[in-house]
Parts: structure tokens; C-alpha cells; sequence
């Protein structure tokens, strides 16, 4: 039982590594800013969550007992890492793709990114606010 | 065998920083460096956990969720700061 906790530490702390190198690596590889948003968001945060798991079996299995300290940080990263992939691809958008090279988005109006009061949801917006209570007094 | 995964493990993340590190510092777009350092905090949290084990002491968590919490809203108000000019609206 022993060998068998301590194959399962052992491929995964392996599998972890090769999977955060492998994104890091895609960081530095892969050709254009959007290709680039794959490696890091996708492989480092699975090799990440890999070595944190490792960590839980070792403390549980070496020292009798059982944290989810780590099962806390990994579901925080799982949970993180794709809306700062969207902020990042957001500000990829903003930066390297003007409005009339982009396709035109279903619905009404312009890409979000190319708007200027797109964040906040109509009836919020302070702007609208302000228009709208002059009116009212009047 | 544990021992040799675990070098094994720190040898890939070590190498894993220094070419996040490389894309730090040439960078082609000002993204690139937000993911790039984005990219760093989350291997810096791998390397604290791997430190944990090796150290065999449960120490180094709250380092590893500090880490987490603090990379990602840099990350967050670093995009935001590029898209709008400007953090909390």
C-alpha cells in the first residue's frame, strides 16, 4: 500500500511539472498575442492543480492528516483562471484589433470592448442617470 | 522515489519561471507582460507548494493562497487598467 501512495505522489508531481513547463514554454513559443492566452491558462493552471492534489495525498498519507487547504487554492485557481484569461483577451481586442477589422456581433450595437459605456448595465449607467434627472425636475 | 519527482517537479517549475521571466522582460505586447506575470504567480504558488512538501511542513498554505488571491486581482486591474484607462470606474 505504501508503493502504491507513493506512485500516485510521484506520477502526479512528474505529470505537474511537465504540464506547468509545457505552458510556460507555449508562453514563450507559440506564434501570436491570442495562441499565447492557450498555453499559460490552460496547461499551467492543470499542472498547478496536479501538484497542489500531490501535496494533499503527501500530507495526508505522510503525516496522518488531512488538510484541504490546497483543495481550496486549486478550485480558486480553476475558478480564476479563465476570467483573467477573458480580461487579458479583452485587452487584446482593445489594443490590436480596431473596430472595422473585427465582425460584426450579432444583435445591436458595436463590440463591447469598442463601446464606451459597455460595463455597466443600462438602467445603472451614471451617465443616464444624470440625462435623466434633469427631465424629471422639469 | 518521491524525492526524485519532487526534484524532478522543481526542475521543470524553475524552468518553467525563467522563460516567464524571459517574457517578462521581452515582451511584443504590453498583454503579453500581464500574462506573462500572471503566468509567474501561478508557477510561484506550484514552488511554494513544492517547498511545503519538501520541507514536509503544511507552513507554507497560507503563502500558496495569499499568492493566489494577491496574482489574481493584479492580473484583473492590470487588464482592467489597459482596457478602460482607469480601475474602479
Amino acid at each position: 500500500m505504501e508503493l502504491f501512495w507513493d506512485i500516485l505522489i510521484s506520477a502526479l508531481l512528474v505529470i505537474g511539472g511537465i504540464f506547468g513547463l509545457v505552458g510556460s514554454f507555449g508562453l514563450v513559443k507559440l506564434p501570436d498575442p491570442m495562441t499565447r492566452l492557450h498555453a499559460p491558462t490552460k496547461a499551467a493552471t492543470l499542472g498547478v492543480g496536479a501538484i497542489l492534489i500531490a501535496s494533499m495525498v503527501w500530507f495526508a498519507v505522510k503525516q496522518g492528516h488531512l488538510t484541504l487547504h490546497e483543495l481550496m487554492v486549486t478550485i480558486f485557481i480553476f475558478l480564476t483562471a479563465p476570467i483573467t484569461a477573458h480580461f487579458i483577451s479583452k485587452a487584446n481586442i482593445f489594443r490590436d484589433w480596431p473596430a472595422e477589422k473585427l465582425p460584426k456581433p450579432a444583435g445591436e450595437g458595436d463590440w463591447a470592448v469598442h463601446t464606451a459605456d459597455a460595463d455597466t448595465s443600462k438602467g445603472e449607467l451614471a451617465v443616464e442617470r444624470e440625462k435623466n434627472i434633469p427631465h424629471e425636475n422639469d | 522515489m518521491i524525492t526524485y519527482a519532487l526534484i524532478f517537479a522543481i526542475a521543470c517549475y524553475s524552468l518553467a519561471l525563467l522563460f516567464n521571466l524571459y517574457r517578462v522582460v521581452k515582451a511584443p505586447g504590453v498583454t503579453d507582460r500581464v500574462l506573462a506575470l500572471d503566468t509567474m504567480a501561478i508557477n510561484a504558488i506550484a514552488m511554494i507548494v513544492l517547498f511545503g512538501i519538501w520541507e514536509g511542513t503544511a507552513l507554507f498554505f497560507e503563502a500558496s493562497i495569499l499568492y493566489a488571491m494577491t496574482g489574481f486581482v493584479a492580473t484583473v486591474s492590470f487588464a482592467k487598467f489597459i482596457l478602460r484607462g482607469d480601475i474602479i470606474e
